[in-house]
């Protein structure tokens, strides 16, 4: 018998909508496979049980007084612990804001309320977003539902390993380099990183703004395309926002790729420190698009091999600007006895910042000083309009892009720990697309060698969500349904 | 002095910062209130909460265009906002939002008249910035060192400043102070700022160095802080000028520093040298869009400007038939041109609403500490007192001192002069009454003056204006003062 966990976030909204069953059962089921689970997982931070339930049996009264809600009412989700929800801790997987419980809602849990959708907790992730693994997390890694041993990806880890276990259907995450899609493919789920300023920032604890994005995580495509619907749209709060209407990304799912001409990124398929695992599967996925009528053409993108130490340059230098903010002054962790203002900024800057955190806040310090500006932080961003022209080049001859998500499958808790230039490499692949502000996504494409998930990751320009769905749905549905991970054995 | 004013010339550069009357502040909705209840007129944005995000106040923007057009600068038609980076408590990010290499308006100038000629200031740039929090030292002294805690007030936070930065171009402590006075009269007729010093709604940074006369080079450059008026403005750079002239003539040097005013010396002292020089990692602010200033928004704006001061004053002295410094003085604010055209609808005539304008009123605003939108009593009112003086049944002097007392106890100076009884008394009995009382207590000068002497005759009348309060009528005093000590 299929449990209730494991069903679809579509399939979930149609029966509580037809009151085949309740967002209150749908919630406590989650919740108490969380109960069970997530001690061994760490997928949360914060248990939200009581807005969860207030939220489902909101859901519950409203259907019962015959309201037509939206279809992902009542439908749990897992949001990572960088939004803000008023009234509940807020932590970025850092210890300098332990305590803090910030006074307003962030604009994507406003929609989320809106929506109908409970918040079973707040997801772990790597400290501000830094990092590919959750190991960077003050609270401890997150774990990877296909191997408890392995990293579940990063930085939205948590989100990422909370949906492949079935603690929720949904989940959100950021994405600054990778950090929606890296993840989920490393956890063998959908994660989409939406078009800059498609998805409010208001309310998200910024990293690097010009880059972060907010997505949806979950297990099939017409999930991530409901939950993007539900979130995306202007928003006056963020000057960045784009002015447009959101178009409705299920209604376009089944069109199918015929004459769609999909350029595949050849220099990452068949790349340096690619796992041939992954390269196997992605082919595969090549193979199976273009059965589907899809034609498919090979590029190469030479810019984009400047494109990762741009982006450790820009993201830095904007992180060290962001985190400035946290000094002890107002929020989370204060050092006790200091003797003047300079020390209390630097004691509790210390206490409260991890070591990649810090890398970074001095990185971007330095690319920003007077002096190194322009060989640094100005010349990063003139490799980032040769990417986005490298994009738009492409982008004349091909509709689509694809390559594989990550060069590998997860890896073990502590392989890469001490290696920060090997963690950076992990997000090789995802870093164009935040650095052009475009779309892409991330979906499971099967097993590799050493039975782990591999992600095959499409790219489309700006706004191309509805494009990206459309092909990733056709793929899902020629390809079937995955293996789901170990975990789902356990209750 | 003299000697010494000659061998060098003064080179001046003023940034003067001006808060915009804008009921919201410059990246969110909060109110900007003043003197409100500390950390009452908040939120997440103008706190810094994490996850807050800017956005810009339209009307500050116009409010910037619309002084950059009054000081004919170019409006750039992309410009930026910047992060300046640094740390300080009541900063709440820790960086403030402000405009760098691409301000919005630039390359303009002010002209300002200085003894008679008339100078034109360049203007460097006009942009746009925000206000930080206020800190409170809690202690012995108000002072951080001494403090036993802080309190932090954010009500400021967020606040729209815009700075204007003049060209190097300023030569004296007048042309300074001539400067202020006209740009701080613009700003008031655009309605974009309250330009209350003491509210801090005004305030102003001095760049000072001493040159030989003739040569290009600058000096060494001094920046003086903390100039909340233009007095103060005006006397720092006295101060500062002398203080680099005998620097220079005992072969001292100036060195780069920063300089602060003391107001209550009039000095300038050196503030702790700083080690290194700020590095404030200015970096374009990624959560804003740049300002597109098309040609349709600046026509838009441009369509707002009302008559500047220099036309109005123009306007008003020919119209008037008023000297310069009359329509200077009436022109000075659009109140103030308001309250003069009211006591013209009220009958008075140009010459005497100026003079009363000038002398009396501006007297009463200085000693209340307030401007002429607030003045006490209205127009007709005083058009009611300058009348009663035309017609003789208040003296000059007894309507002076009505105005002052009216002005400070609420009410009207016809109201004073009613209860206190000042009408002038020209009745040649009542008069003739106390002029004998005078004479009888008088009897040494009486006699001195008919000895003689005639200036004696002054006193006396001087006597009988004392005992009648000011109110008896000068003419008719004189005469039967007279009347009598030649009679007797």
């Amino acid at each position: 018998m299929t449990e209730v966990w494991e069903l679809s976030a579509a399939e979930l909204g149609r029966m509580i909508a037809r009151k085949e069953t309740s967002a209150r059962d749908v919630v406590d089921v989650h919740l108490s496979r969380i109960e069970a689970l997530d001690d061994s997982v760490n997928a949360f931070l914060t248990l939200t049980p009581d807005l969860a339930r207030a939220t489902a049996d909101d859901v519950d009264q409203r259907i019962a007084a015959g309201e037509q809600l939206g279809p992902l009412a009542g439908v749990p989700l897992a949001l990572k612990d960088i939004l803000c929800v008023d009234g509940v801790r807020t932590t970025a997987g850092s210890k300098i804001l332990e305590g803090y419980v910030p006074p307003y809602d962030s604009t994507v849990v406003r929609k989320l309320r809106a929506a109908g959708v409970p918040i079973v907790g707040k997801a772990n992730l790597d400290e501000f977003a830094m990092g590919s693994s959750t190991e960077n997390s003050a609270y401890g890694p997150s774990r990877n539902p296909w191997d408890l041993a392995r990293v579940p990806g990063g930085s939205s880890g948590g989100s990422a390993a909370a949906v492949s276990a079935g603690f929720a259907p949904l989940g959100i995450g950021t994405d600054t380099g990778g950090s929606i899609r890296q993840p989920a493919s490393l956890c063998g789920v959908v994660g989409v990183k939406p078009t800059y300023g498609l998805v409010s920032r208001y309310g998200l604890l910024a990293f690097a703004s010009s880059l972060d994005q907010v997505g949806p995580f979950a297990r099939t495509v017409e999930d991530a395309a409901l939950l993007l619907e539900a979130i995306a749209g202007h928003d006056r709060m963020d000057a960045t926002s784009i002015p447009e209407e959101v178009p409705p990304y299920v209604k376009g799912l089944e069109s199918g790729v015929k004459g769609l001409r999909i350029g595949v990124v050849s220099d990452w398929v068949e790349g340096e420190g690619v796992q041939p695992g992954v390269t196997e599967r992605v082919r595969a996925a090549i193979e199976s698009l273009s059965s589907l009528g899809a034609e498919i053409g090979e590029i190469s993108l030479p810019s984009f091999r400047y494109a990762l130490s741009a982006y450790y340059l820009i993201a830095p230098a904007e992180c060290s600007s962001n985190l400035a903010r946290y000094d002890g002054v107002r929020w989370g962790l204060r050092a006790p006895e200091a003797k003047d203002v300079v020390e209390m900024n630097v004691r509790s800057r210390t206490a409260g910042f991890g070591d990649e955190v810090k890398r970074r806040i001095m990185l971007g310090t330095y690319a920003l000083s007077a002096g190194y500006y322009d060989a640094y932080y100005g010349k990063a961003q003139q490799v980032r309009t040769l990417v986005i022209r490298d994009f738009e080049k492409a982008y004349e001859r091909f509709d689509v892009l694809l390559g594989p998500t990550s060069p590998t499958t997860a890896f073990k808790i502590g392989e890469k720990a001490d290696d920060p230039l090997a963690m950076y490499l992990n997000d090789v692949f995802t870093i164009p697309s935040n650095l052009a502000g475009a779309a892409a996504i991330s979906l499971p494409c099967g097993l590799a060698e050493d039975g782990l998930p591999v992600g095959l990751q499409l790219l489309g320009p700006p706004m191309s969500e509805g494009l990206l769905f459309k092909v990733a749905y056709a793929y899902e549905q020629a390809r079937g349904p995955v293996d789901a991970p170990p975990l789902w054995g356990r209750s | 002095m003299g000697a010494i004013v000659s061998t060098y010339e003064a080179v001046i550069g003023l940034e003067v910062h001006v808060e915009l009357a804008t009921h919201s502040k410059m990246f969110c909705d909060s109110p900007t209130t003043f003197g409100a209840e500390p950390n009452t007129q908040t939120c997440p944005v103008c706190l810094g909460e994490p996850g807050s995000l800017p956005v810009p106040n339209r009307r500050a923007i116009e409010y910037l265009m619309l002084i950059g057009l009054a000081l004919d600068c170019r409006i750039a038609p992309h410009s930026l906002f910047h992060r300046k980076n640094y740390f300080y408590p009541d900063m709440p990010k820790n960086y403030q939002i402000s405009q760098y290499d691409l301000p919005l308006c630039v390359e303009g100038y002010l002209d300002v008249e200085v003894d008679g000629a008339e100078r034109r200031i360049g203007i460097t740039r006009a942009h746009m910035e925000e206000d930080t929090g206020k800190s409170l030292h809690v202690g012995t002294t108000g002072r951080i060192a001494e403090a036993k805690y802080s309190l932090i007030d954010y009500n400021r936070a967020g606040i729209p400043l815009v700075e204007v930065v003049s060209e190097p171009d300023i030569r004296s402590a007048l042309e300074a102070q001539r400067y202020l006075t006209e740009l701080r009269a613009i700003l008031q007729t655009l309605g974009v700022s309250d330009v209350r010093m003491e509210e801090g709604s005004m305030r102003c940074d001095a760049n000072v160095s001493l040159r030989a006369p003739g040569t290009e080079a600058f000096g060494t450059k001094v920046e003086i802080k903390n100039l909340n008026s233009i007095r103060s403005v005006s006397r720092a750079l006295t101060y500062e000028i002398d203080r680099q002239q005998k620097a220079l003539d005992g072969g001292d040097g100036i060195v780069q520093e920063t300089r602060h005013f003391d107001e209550n010396t009039g000095k300038t002292h050196s503030l702790r040298s700083k080690e290194e020089a700020f590095d404030y990692r200015y970096f374009p602010e990624p959560d804003l869009v740049p300002i597109e200033a098309g040609d349709d928004w600046i026509a838009e704006v441009r369509a707002l400007m009302p008559e500047l001061p220099r036309a109005r004053r123009a306007r008003i002295a020919s119209e008037h038939d008023l000297t310069p410094e009359q329509a200077a003085f009436v022109a000075a604010s659009p109140s103030s041109v308001q309250y003069f055209e009211a006591l013209l609808a009220s009958g008075t005539a140009a010459r005497d609403a100026a003079v009363w304008m000038a002398g009396e009123l501006s007297r009463a605003l200085n000693g209340a500490g307030e401007s002429i939108e607030n003045a006490r009593f209205s127009a007709a009112d005083l058009a009611a007192l300058i009348a009663a003086v035309k017609e003789g049944t208040v003296t000059l002097s007894s309507a002076k001192k009505a105005f002052q007392d009216a002005y400070t106890a609420g009410k009207t100076p016809l109201q004073i002069v009613d209860e206190r009884g000042l009408h002038q008394v020209s009745d040649d009995g009542a008069i003739a009454t106390i002029v004998d009382e005078v004479l009888s207590a008088n009897e040494a000068e009486v006699a001195r003056f008919r000895a003689g002497e005639e200036k004696v005759f002054k006193f006396l009348v001087g006597q009988v204006m004392k005992a009648t309060k000011g109110q008896a009528s000068p003419q008719v005093v004189d005469r039967v003062l007279r009347a009598r000590l030649g009679n007797s």
